[in-house]
């Protein structure tokens, strides 16, 4: 690298500089976020802007968990979380083992039927009224149940399946092992890496959705942590531009931000594998299914 | 004779395909859940769209309800909001092309220059990962730095004697807003396919060039660039071919009162007018248009793509 000109030396130091802001402007939103969730409003009033505070404060979590329904909010997210993802993976590795099987017999007309939905739906409006109908509406389920199978996962691990060697479940299937046996045994241990990143995505969607419980529930013990956190920041932003609201020993901000730290924490804790599987989702997506 | 030996073929044919059908019922069975889903919570869903063709009531339902022929489309084509709605969703769509889309091209161009691989993957983790949270806690940084009381931002304008800037109400930021923020949840992990592409470059290619004496920018443009064109074509066709989803889930987090005027979309307005406002015919209608549009531009799109070698599904 010696060999470069003046020219090529400045160029790299453009490069190295503005990725280098870049990247400090996705991490500061949260280590200011943090920053405001942990300090008194007694400090803020005293000093203005505070990025390291100078005493340290729960209060504000407290308040977030005792008087906004945070404890309630977190039970729903981890419910739709964990028993969405696990109806999740069992339907669509359902779904995706037959398609796999190129023998199988009206094979293509099921993927067209599945692929069509990814490409026409019948909208909000009867969407609405189909679950309105089907008695779902202020139940848990409706967080869970709309969206049992999504149709692009399918044809990810229906690919994913397609390119397995197919000798060994074979030789299983002479020995006498079922189909089922065959998938539970054979074909699932060897998927994993797509299983691993389909439950994440599927994990991740459910924890981040906020709009469909926006739609179907209105029952205030219902809404998953998403809606409450709107509605923390929707509602007291009007406050937050009167200092007069300041006033209590928690600040608005401090309140909303630790409702955002809350919100966020789990995906924080899950990135490192989040980024590893995600990264080959989005690879496995991109090669035609 | 002969008729009587062609239906006993067709029985055997039948009792043939009867045969096969039993002998993988297993894998039918499999396949039962997933079908009874698709039926129900898509298929169903889109024999609603009948909705649009009614004057909707909720008490008669959609049988009784009385059938209005394109009265819901004349509506929605003649109202005064039309050209607000579709140009809002247009222009944002064509703002998040020009920008969103560039952005991620430029960052994994940036990144592809990038030796040390330790700083490569610093930047890499910190610009992923805006892409795992909702809108709605994009939503509660964005409160954080640019609130007009007491986002970090305003302070600092204050403390300097600037008037604060209603960022999040004010409907000239409405469109820069949702353009930034976008930008800022998905530069990272929109790098991640080009930054796949660009590994794929035979480095042999690099090496003759720079043998021929060629310089960096030289080999940008006619290594790199070339090496990355077709999946950035393939990439935009995809993104022109959703020009009339503009983004929902952020738009109904950013969207007030006070900046609607700017970023009201088809989606949301659907959801205004169909879920509070109860004129369901009307919103199904305005629905069933959009659905109409997106799905002949992505089989548009299909077919473009597979001149380029490639499919989007």
């Amino acid at each position: 690298m010696t060999n470069l000109t003046f020219g090529e030396k400045a160029g790299q130091a453009v490069v190295y500089l503005v990725l280098t802001l870049l990247a400090l402007l996705c991490l500061f939103p949260f280590v200011y976020v943090i920053a405001v969730s942990f300090t008194p409003a007694t400090e803020v009033m005293r000093r203005g802007i505070v990025i390291i505070p100078e005493k340290v404060t729960l209060a504000a979590y407290k308040e977030v968990f005792y008087h906004h329904g945070f404890g309630q909010a977190y039970q729903i997210t981890l419910f739709r979380t964990l028993v969405g993802t696990a109806l999740n993976m069992l339907f669509t590795v359902l779904a995706a083992y037959p398609l796999s099987k190129k023998y199988l017999p009206g094979r293509g007309v099921f993927l067209l039927a599945i692929v069509f939905t990814m490409m026409f739906s019948g909208g909000l409006i009867p969407t609405y009224l189909l679950i309105r109908s089907l008695h779902l509406l202020d139940t848990a389920w409706v967080l869970v149940i709309p969206t049992l199978i999504s149709a692009f996962n399918v044809i990810i691990v229906k690919g994913f399946f397609e390119q397995l060697p197919g000798e060994i479940e074979e030789s299983a299937r002479v020995d006498g092992a079922s189909e089922l046996q065959a998938l539970w045994k054979i074909v699932l241990p060897l998927s994993m890496p797509v299983l691993a990143t389909i439950s994440l995505f599927y994990a991740v969607g459910h924890w981040n959705s906020y709009f469909d419980a926006i739609v179907y529930i209105n029952d205030t013990k219902l809404m998953p942590l998403q809606v409450v956190l709107r509605n923390i920041l929707l509602n007291l932003q009007a406050q937050s531009a009167d200092p007069a609201a300041n006033t209590e020993y928690v600040s608005t901000a401090a309140l909303q931000m630790a409702a955002v730290v809350v919100t966020t924490l789990p995906i924080l804790v899950a990135y490192p594998f989040l980024q590893k599987h995600f990264t080959k989702g989005v690879l496995m997506g991109s090669i035609k299914g | 004779m002969d008729a009587k030996s062609a239906a006993g073929r067709t029985a055997g044919g039948l009792s043939i395909r009867l045969r096969t059908v039993l002998k993988h019922k297993t894998m039918y069975l499999m396949l039962l859940p997933a079908m009874v889903y698709f039926i129900v919570f898509k298929y169903i869903p889109m024999g609603g769209i009948l909705i649009a063709f009614k004057n909707y009531n909720m008490v008669l339902g959609l049988w009784d309800s009385k059938w209005v022929g394109l009265t819901n489309f004349k509506d929605f084509v003649n109202g005064v909001y039309f050209w607000d709605i579709m140009g809002n969703t247009i222009i944002l769509s064509l703002y998040k092309l020009a920008f969103g889309f560039s952005a991620p091209v430029l960052l994994a161009l940036l990144l592809n220059e990038v030796q040390t691989q330790w700083f490569k993957r610093v930047v890499q983790t910190l610009t992923y990962l805006p892409h795992f949270l909702s809108w709605v806690i994009v939503y509660g940084l964005m409160v954080a730095l640019l609130a007009p009381g007491d986002g970090l931002i305003n302070m600092l304008l204050k403390e300097n004697g600037f008037a604060p800037i209603s960022f999040l109400t004010e409907s000239a930021w409405a469109r820069p807003m949702v353009v930034l923020s976008e930008i800022w949840k998905d530069i990272g992990w929109g790098a991640i396919l080009y930054l796949a592409a660009l590994a794929g470059i035979d480095p042999s290619q690099y090496e003759a060039a720079r043998i021929d004496g060629a310089s960096k920018l030289r080999l940008l443009w006619h290594v790199t660039l070339p090496g990355i064109r077709s999946v950035v074509v393939l990439m935009l066709v995809l993104k022109l071919s959703h020009i009339l989803d503009a983004g929902f889930d952020q738009i109904f987090m950013l969207a007030n009162t006070f900046n609607q005027d700017k970023i009201d979309i088809i989606d949301t307005w659907v959801y205004r007018e169909g879920l509070q406002r109860l004129k369901v015919g009307l919103a199904t209608a305005v629905g069933l248009f959009k659905a109409v549009i997106g799905f002949g531009l992505v089989i548009a799109a299909n077919k473009v793509a597979k001149k380029f070698d490639g499919q989007i599904w």
